[in-house]
Order: structure tokens, then C-alpha cells, then sequence
């Protein structure tokens, strides 16, 4: 579906379901250079098991339109205003890597408004490697690679979002490609990474959150390794919120590599 | 298996898709010889069937041990995807059937196996889908012979068996200006001397019977997805764009941004049509792909020196492979193969001078080539095409394919390169004394 915003749409994928008025609406945000289809799994599962889903294009990515944020916070306020032209009173968040800043910062910002917030993949600070940041900007299928190099765990993966005999490296790769082809006004690799390296309201906007927060970390991520997230578990704790932590045993690729353990990690969280 | 670097050809012939298995250990990849898997609950069996789930359901559909193979060779091309067949001919007709129905057009490079030529020209005809064919060389055709209800542009990676070097980034780039996708045959190149993907093509496709395998032991093929090509912007495809009634109206490019043509084929394809690859045999094509590089190496090494052998015969007219400077492809070759020009592979043609008993003659005489229709096995083989492979070809479209009355196939195998010129030799030499029995009714006909 698509979300009309004052001169402009937002792509949404829904699960294959319409929207239900009666149901609880969860938000997937996507990383760097990746869409919807990501989360193709677990929100497709969701949406038929009782939520409304609303797995975003962000604004100036793939199939949505706008101008694609130049910072976590700015991203933040296109959610906001996103939620608010849908009429959506509350949401859970989830997000993955610097999606996850993104629904961090949007769920401080919705207060109570915000159920849930599931962040996969997450650091902070989540700062990018001086040769990866430079790569991004002088040559962006380079980063690509580096990108998914970093992000795989297995040469192995189980049967993944197009199903068996899914090769998720090349995948992600296909979808980082296509994605950096859908803006030819903004790199989009090298705006988003910047984003992320210049986010630093990550503890503040821990300590502003009224919800519990999931972190789901890959035991073997390389982007964003479990340790990275460890301040932001801290600052959840010491500012009282009801935090929990899953792991599941692979990379950065949570939702492709582990898309059986994301899901039941997710649907844990959101019951 | 994490790292620093993407692993390289040889470590993912033999590590793509499969590790150690963590339900017994086996280190070699398991033969699941099952119909079917068991669901953990009918909740579980509802999310799979209806593609909230992954995992395997029925193996017509989907299969471990096949899954391993789909994998190991999207790995080799640099795809996103694949999916296993029972043939390369069913790979190439699932192909066509995901992307298109009656009413449709494809244009087709003329140098193709007679398999192809015979579904594309006869088959599908009947079931209202046109193919023009046109000379891989001829690029102003290939322009030319698009129509507005063109969905695909088709050809060998290496023409079989002139060994026509199909000019991958200049036909897809037509494609593409004309919104339509690539389809490769590279059942001849293999991933090891060529990766049509990377030249632009969209979607490849191999007969695994062949050098994948390696063995002679196994019929199945493959089709891979690229993950490059725009379904939705080319607005030519609404079988992957728009809601198909046939899946709870699921629109395949929002599922899968990059990998609708492989959803639908595995939806649709498998599950209507059927044509799916046994476990078993998907474990022979593994085996045979774990040495791929050592076996293609030894398969050029051995025709570089068959090539110069017939070359030199004063009974050989012709040598078909572009190693020989006056190939029309060998310019071609020495720019997309690995490899240069020998990276055109170890099948290929030769004609022999004098009459048809003449070349009858010269393979009944041949010990270590075997006479049969198969190519790309470790052993090494022959065939007269015009009258077996490509038998049901007219006279011109034999022509178009660079196939004359005269012309041999070989596929040179393992053996040692020593033995397989002393066997020529000993052939044609008998094709030598055949002409001097020849009556002159039977002569050069």
C-alpha cells in the first residue's frame, strides 16, 4: 500500500493483507541500501497472525518517493509524520541495523505511542570504517561488496526470503544494487552510512523510551558486532526499562540467514 | 563462515550451500531421498505453504539435498538464486513458461542445441509462443527482429556446436533498451569460463547433464537468477507485477524486489508444471561440481591439442573453434572467455573432405571416442549432428547453426591428450582407405 504524505507516497508492503483497524500495527524499517523486502518473511508471517504490517520503503529508497533523510533524526521525523498522516495511534518498531537508530529515535520520540521497539543489528555509536565510509562515496559497488563480505556468517544459509536454494550473499547484494539505482539524485550508501556515523543521541533516546526493547544480535556479525550494543543495553537498564537480548547464530543478514530465529525472537517480543 | 574477503571459484564449488550437517556430522552433503517433510504443527504447515515460512514442504517443490546444488551454482554465477530442474530442456522451459504465455514473442540466436531449436520453433508455437531466429553475430537482427510483444532474448553462451561466442554485453544491452531480459544458455561455458551474469545477461541456465555433472551418470539442469533485472519498470511482465490469482493473488516483485522470476518459477513452475530434479540426482551434479575448475582445465588442456592436431590433417577441411584465427568467434572468445579463445570450451566441429561413407567410416573407427549423444563428460565422445542432435533441423536452419553434411562433433574428455590424437589418427586414416573403396555413386553426395 502506499502512505500519502503531503505531495508524496510511502511505500508499504503489508504482508498480503489488508488493514485492519481492529489489529495492532507493527513498522519494519530497513537498513542501508535495502527495502521491505528484507523482512519479507517475518512480516508476511505477522501479518497473517494478528498484526497489521507496515514494512516501509523510506522516503527516496526503491518504491517510495521523497527525500531520503540525511540523518537518523531527520529520518525519525519522516516516520513521525508517516504514522501520523496513516492515523496509526500506537505502533511497535522494529528496525535493523541503522533502521534500528532510526526506530530507536522515532520510538523515543512517540512516547507511549510506541508498544514495542525490536532493534536487530544495532550499535552505538555505529560508526563506519574510514576505508568504508570513503568507498561509499568514490565507488559504491565497491562498499557494496565490502558491505556483504562483512555481513555474511555462512556460505550455508537455511532456505531463506525467496526460499531453498536462496543465495543470500548474492541476494543482498542484487538488493543493495537495485536500491542505489532507485535515487540517481542522492548516493544513498554513502548518505546512510554517514547518518549512522554521525548519530549520538543513541543513550538519550534510550533513556526517553516508555516500551520494552528487544535487541536481536548475530553471534557472528561482523557490521555490527553484540558488543556494540552492549551501551545502549546498559543505558535501557540503568534508566529502568525492560530490556531483553536474543542472539541468534549468524551475521549481519539476521532476517536471511536466521530468518527462523528472528521470527520467533519477534514473536516472543510482540505477544 | 565469515572472513574478510568473498571465497573464490574452487572454495565455493565445494562449500556454497552445504557445511558439516548438523543433525549427524556427514561432512559430505546428505541425499534426502523424501517426498515429503514433516510440519511441527498445522500452524507451521499453514505459514509454509502460504510463504510466511521457509523450509522444505514437498520435493517437488523444494528438496535439501537439491537446495545445496541451487545454491553451489547461483554461487558460481554470482546470482541471487536457482532453480533445479529435471533437464536442462525443462530448465529452458520453465523459463519461458514464468515469463510469458500465448500471444508471445522471443527472438533467438540460430547456434543453438536442436533440443532448443525444437521447443522454441516447434513446441511452443503450438502453444502460441513465436521465436524469430536470428545469426548470434548479426546484431542489427537481433535489433530488428524485436516486436512489441517481445518477453525474451535468447542464446548459447558457445553456440553448439560451431561454437558461436554469443556477444552477451551487446545483446543485453538491446534487451534492455527494449525492456525485456537476457536468458543464456552457458550449458557449454560452465561459471568456471564464463559468468554471463556479469556480462549483462539477466537469467542463465545449464544442462547439468553436462560438465556440471561431468560423469555421463546424470540428466537434470538449472536456471539462475541474476537479481538484475527490473520486471516492474519494464511493465512487460504482469505475471510477475500484478496479483496472480493462482497464489492468493501475491504480487511477486513487492515479495521479492529482486527474486520474483524465481518466486513464480518455484510457485508456478514446479508446482504446475513439475519437472523437478531428483535429490539423488542433484547429488551426482554436486559431486561432479566439486571438481569442476580441475576437470574444465584438463578438457582445454586436452582439445588445445586435438585442435592443432586436426588442424594439421590433410584429411580435416575445417576446425570449428575459435582457437583457430579464422573462427568467425575468435576474436569474440578472446574477450569473454576465461582464458581467451581455448576458454571456448572442448566441444566442438570439424569436417572431414570426402564423402559421407567417408566420415561414417572414420567414427565406427573410433576406439576411444565414444559414439553417442551426450557432450561434456570426463570421457571422450562423437557425433555426426546433422543426422542424430540436430537431425530434425531443415537444410537452411542446419546452415544457420554452421552445421554441414560433412560436419563431425567431439567432445574431447580426460583421457590422456596422447591417446585421444592416436585414436583420431588411427580414424581417420580408415576414413582414408574408405575413399579409395568409394564407388563413384557413393561419392560426396
Amino acid at each position: 500500500m502506499n502512505i500519502t504524505w503531503p505531495g508524496f507516497n510511502v511505500y508499504a508492503y503489508t504482508g498480503g493483507k489488508t488493514f485492519n483497524p481492529e489489529q495492532p500495527t507493527v513498522v519494519f524499517i530497513h537498513g542501508v541500501l535495502c527495502d521491505h523486502s528484507v523482512w519479507v518473511l517475518q512480516s508476511r508471517y505477522l501479518a497473517h497472525h494478528g498484526w497489521n504490517v507496515l514494512a516501509i520503503d523510506l522516503p527516496g529508497h526503491a518504491r517510495s518517493q521523497g527525500t531520503a533523510a540525511a540523518s537518523v533524526q531527520e529520518a525519525a521525523d519522516q516516520i513521525h509524520a508517516m504514522l501520523d498522516a496513516a492515523g496509526l495511534a500506537q505502533v511497535a518498531l522494529v528496525g535493523h541495523s541503522w533502521g534500528s537508530l532510526i526506530a530507536l529515535e522515532t520510538a523515543a520520540r512517540l512516547k507511549q505511542r510506541a508498544t514495542h521497539l525490536a532493534l536487530i543489528g544495532a550499535a552505538f555509536p555505529m560508526p563506519v570504517a574510514a576505508p568504508l565510509l570513503e568507498a561509499s562515496l568514490a565507488d559504491p559497488h565497491k562498499a557494496i561488496a565490502m558491505i556483504n563480505v562483512f555481513s555474511r556468517a555462512t556460505l550455508a544459509a537455511p532456505p531463506s526470503a525467496m526460499g531453498p536454494g536462496t543465495w543470500v550473499h548474492g541476494a543482498s547484494t542484487a538488493l543493495n544494487r537495485r536500491v542505489l539505482a532507485s535515487n540517481r539524485e542522492v548516493n544513498l550508501l554513502h548518505r546512510g552510512f554517514t547518518a549512522c556515523d554521525n548519530y549520538d543521541q543513541g543513550l538519550q533516546a534510550m533513556a526517553n523510551l516508555t516500551c520494552p526493547v528487544l535487541f536481536i544480535n548475530g553471534a557472528l556479525d561482523q557490521m555490527t558486532p553484540p558488543k556494540t550494543t552492549q551501551a545502549l543495553i546498559e543505558q535501557g537498564h540503568q534508566s529502568g526499562k525492560k530490556v531483553s537480548v536474543d542472539t541468534v547464530p549468524m551475521g549481519h543478514h539476521q532476517m536471511n540467514e536466521s530468518p527462523e530465529e528472528t521470527l520467533q525472537a519477534l514473536r516472543q517480543f510482540l505477544r | 563462515m565469515p572472513g574478510y574477503a568473498d571465497p573464490h571459484f574452487d572454495t565455493l564449488s565445494l562449500h556454497a550451500g552445504a557445511g558439516p550437517d548438523p543433525a549427524t556430522g556427514a561432512r559430505a552433503v546428505p541425499i534426502h531421498l523424501s517426498t515429503s517433510f514433516v510440519f511441527e504443527s498445522s500452524e507451521h504447515a499453514a505459514s509454509l505453504f502460504n510463504l510466511e515460512r521457509a523450509g522444505h514442504v514437498y520435493s517437488r517443490i523444494s528438496n535439501p539435498t537439491t537446495a545445496v546444488f541451487e545454491q553451489r551454482i547461483a554461487a558460481l554465477e554470482g546470482g541471487i538464486g536457482a532453480i533445479a530442474t529435471a533437464s536442462g530442456q525443462a530448465a529452458l522451459h520453465l523459463s519461458v513458461a514464468t515469463l510469458m504465455g500465448a500471444g508471445s514473442h522471443i527472438v533467438s540466436s540460430s547456434a543453438l542445441y536442436g533440443g532448443s531449436h525444437n521447443l522454441l520453433h516447434y513446441t511452443l508455437r503450438r502453444f502460441g509462443i513465436e521465436t524469430t531466429f536470428v545469426k548470434p553475430g548479426d546484431i542489427a537482427a537481433w535489433r530488428a527482429a524485436i516486436r512489441p510483444n517481445t518477453k525474451l532474448l535468447f542464446g548459447e553462451s558457445v553456440g553448439n556446436p560451431g561454437l558461436d561466442v554469443l556477444d552477451i554485453p551487446t545483446i543485453s544491452h538491446i534487451a534492455h533498451d527494449h525492456g525485456v531480459p537476457l536468458l543464456v544458455d552457458a550449458t557449454l561455458s560452465t561459471p568456471y569460463l564464463m559468468k554471463p551474469l556479469s556480462l549483462g545477461a539477466d537469467l542463465v541456465y545449464h544442462s547439468a547433464t553436462k560438465f556440471l555433472s561431468g560423469h555421463g551418470t546424470v540428466i537434470g539442469g538449472v536456471v539462475v537468477d541474476g537479481g538484475s533485472f527490473d520486471w516492474e519498470a519494464s511493465g512487460k511482465f504482469p505475471e510477475l507485477s500484478e496479483p496472480y490469482e493462482g497464489f492468493h493473488n501475491m504480487v511477486f516483485t513487492e515479495e521479492s524486489t529482486v527474486g520474483a522470476f524465481l518466486l513464480r518459477a518455484r510457485r508456478e513452475g514446479l508446482r504446475d508444471f513439475g519437472a523437478c530434479l531428483s535429490p539423488h540426482s542433484a547429488w551426482l551434479i554436486l559431486q561432479g561440481m566439486e571438481t569442476l575448475s580441475l576437470r574444465m582445465d584438463r578438457h582445454l588442456a586436452n582439445t588445445e591439442k586435438v585442435v592443432a592436431f586436426l588442424a594439421a590433417h590433410p584429411l580435416v577441411s575445417r576446425v570449428g573453434h575459435p582457437l583457430m584465427p579464422d573462427h568467425p568467434s575468435h576474436a569474440l572468445a578472446q574477450k569473454l572467455l576465461k582464458g581467451g579463445a581455448r576458454g571456448a570450451g572442448s566441444v566442438f566441429s570439424f569436417d572431414i573432405k570426402g564423402s559421407r561413407t567417408q566420415g561414417r567410416t572414420f567414427i565406427e573407427a573410433l576406439k576411444i571416442f565414444s559414439h553417442l549423444a551426450n557432450v561434456g563428460d570426463s570421457k571422450s565422445l562423437v557425433i555426426h549432428p546433422a543426422s542424430t542432435t540436430h537431425f530434425r533441423m531443415s537444410d537452411e536452419a542446419l546452415a544457420q547453426a554452421g552445421i554441414g553434411a560433412g560436419t563431425i562433433r567431439l567432445s574431447v574428455g580426460l583421457e590422456d591428450a596422447d591417446d585421444l590424437i592416436d585414436d583420431l589418427k588411427r580414424a581417420l586414416k580408415a576414413a582414408e582407405k574408405a575413399a579409395e573403396k568409394t564407388t563413384p555413386s557413393q561419392g560426396a553426395a
